[in-house]
């Protein structure tokens, strides 16, 4: 692979991890747009212990992604009480607290406004990010068959209803809240220790509004949507370079014209069975 | 009758601003009958189950099931202490089929938490899965139950709330006016299903204001009118008692 394939194809990894960890709390009716600060807590803190502490890689990632779970359970009590618009815009703020936090503290560790330097004692492989992508299925796909993967649907559907049948949902919505800023924690820990350099402005709304669509995008109700979301908004813009100037906005048309065509998003849980595709493959036969 | 009580009101009250919605209520539920809970449009009913599930908190008063005092306790703690409820405008969840609102309904019932995070095909005990299948085949929708349990017609879509309910094994079943919008081939329907329900063992308080429900299937009557009881008795008592009449009907000049 050329150095260009091995980019776009890390930035894949790390962004399906984003969208994972978009996807996590979505799956309980929660959208979060301040991902982007899970993403920076996991980067800073694994950067600092491989840099300032030598521990190794692993060790500092999950770190990284407990310090972003922590903190992401701190927030997730608060937010519980906010819904739908209320708590997009808790989770943009708390991104932007986040960032304004690794601009103005921790200088001396971090190098603030000057990015992150020197990362980089230790290599990171393409593999190490796609391991974590296939560790983050294999927990989503179980996940999905299980009785907790159909009480976060029934959250996802009607918290109240949830609640009268037995469903502990403020435990659920902070669990989910938790796990979501851990995956999202350890693609910022991959992500500084793949491009060895990171630097506050990474981490701002943009990313964390792209992240979000790639959920939104892709369809939030399987752990699929997420992932072919990330796909297309990761690699599309790389097979449109031959509009040149139009790039941009061509790319902006093509996602509207998503939203009219498929509003619950590209993948929902129907095209996953079978039966949906009976008729389509029949009509076919003469 | 025989009396033992599963479910107390002991002078519950709820007032929403100056209304008292429920207005000092006891009440006795005795364990293995089916109850009829019946008034004018306004006169509690639903409150009471929402006071009952927690869904509101008691302004005063308590309310016990098996000494338990529910009033403090969050609806779904309340849900695991074995009571189920149906809502009197179907309240389905959209992503679901309808085997999967039976297993959901029996969230709480695995005693394994392992369990949880894996495939309920390798884990669910047969037991329950057994369960599952028969809380569909009481209310006649096995045959339907891969499908989205919302495609389903207007009468099915209330079964499967039941279903719902009674997948949780509940000791107290609570149905929000379940004959509502059905017609009479449906309703005749439901009302052996309640019989069928009531066989398992499940005690059984039911909202309805179609009279062939109520006089055909409740052991017992209580009749609300502006949050108040004004009569309880059986089926027979309730159809002689004069103030009944008057808050059905009007007070004759």
């Amino acid at each position: 692979m050329s150095s260009y394939q091995l980019d776009l194809f890390s930035s894949l990894g790390i962004n399906i991890l984003l969208a994972l960890s978009v996807y996590c709390p979505m799956a309980t009716g929660q959208l979060s747009i301040g991902n982007a600060g899970f993403m920076a807590i996991g980067a800073y803190v694994s950067a600092m212990l491989t840099v300032h502490v030598h521990l190794p890689l692993f060790p500092s990632l999950i770190i990284g992604g407990i310090a972003a779970a922590i903190i992401g359970v701190l927030f997730g009590f608060p937010a519980l009480r906010l819904k739908g618009i209320f708590l997009a815009m808790a989770t943009l703020c708390f991104g932007e607290i986040v960032r304004n936090f690794f601009m103005n503290f921790l200088q001396t560790l971090t190098g603030g406004a000057y990015g992150f330097r020197g990362i980089g004692d230790v290599p990171i492989l393409i593999s190490w990010i796609w391991g974590w992508v296939a560790l983050s299925l294999v927990f989503f796909f179980f996940l999905s068959r299980s009785r907790l993967g159909l009480a976060l649907m029934a959250t996802h559907d009607d918290q109240t209803v949830s609640e009268l049948i037995g469903i502990n949902i403020v435990f659920l919505k902070v669990a989910a809240f938790g796990v979501g800023a851990f995956i999202g924690g350890v693609a910022g820990g991959l992500y500084a220790h793949y491009y060895l350099y990171i630097e506050p402005e990474f981490f701002n709304v943009w990313e964390s509004i792209f992240i979000a669509l790639y959920v939104i995008m892709g369809g939030m109700l399987t752990y699929w949507g997420p992932v072919l979301g990330a796909s297309i908004f990761t690699l599309l813009p790389e097979f449109l370079r031959f509009l040149q100037d139009w790039r941009g906005a061509f790319f902006g048309v093509v996602i509207i014209g998503l939203m009219i065509a498929r509003p619950s998003g590209l993948v929902t849980r129907e095209i996953l069975r079978i039966d949906f595709w009976i008729p389509y493959l029949k009509r076919r036969k003469p | 009758m025989k009396d033992t009580p599963l479910l107390t009101l002991k002078g519950t009250y709820k007032k929403f601003g100056g209304l008292s919605a429920v207005d000092n209520l006891s009440l006795k539920i005795s364990e293995g009958y089916i109850y009829g809970l019946i008034g004018p449009n306004g006169a509690g009913k639903t409150t009471i189950f929402n006071l009952i599930t927690g869904v509101y908190p008691c302004t005063s008063g308590s309310i016990l099931l098996d000494d338990v005092d529910l009033t403090p306790l969050k609806p779904y703690r309340i849900a695991r202490l074995g009571i189920s409820r149906t809502f009197q405008t179907i309240r389905l969840f959209p992503s679901m089929s309808t085997w999967e609102h039976v297993l959901i309904g029996q969230n709480f019932l695995s005693r394994s938490r392992i369990g949880e995070i894996f495939p309920i095909r390798r884990t669910q005990g047969l037991a329950l899965r057994a369960q599952a299948e028969e809380a569909l085949r009481i209310l006649g929708l096995w045959e339907v139950r891969d499908r989205k349990a919302v495609t389903l017609p207007y009468g099915s879509q209330r079964k499967v709330e039941i279903a719902r309910a009674i997948a949780a094994q509940p000791k107290l079943l609570l149905l929000d006016e379940p004959s509502a919008g059905m017609n009479i081939r449906e309703t005749e329907e439901l009302l052996s299903v309640i019989s069928k329900i009531h066989d398992l063992g499940i005690t059984i308080l039911v909202i309805e204001h179609d009279m062939r429900v109520v006089m055909g299937v409740c052991d017992h009557i209580v009749v609300l009118n502006f949050g108040r009881k004004i009569a309880e008795g059986t089926p027979m008592e309730i159809r002689q008692n004069e103030e009944v009449l008057e808050a059905y009907l009007g007070k004759e000049e």
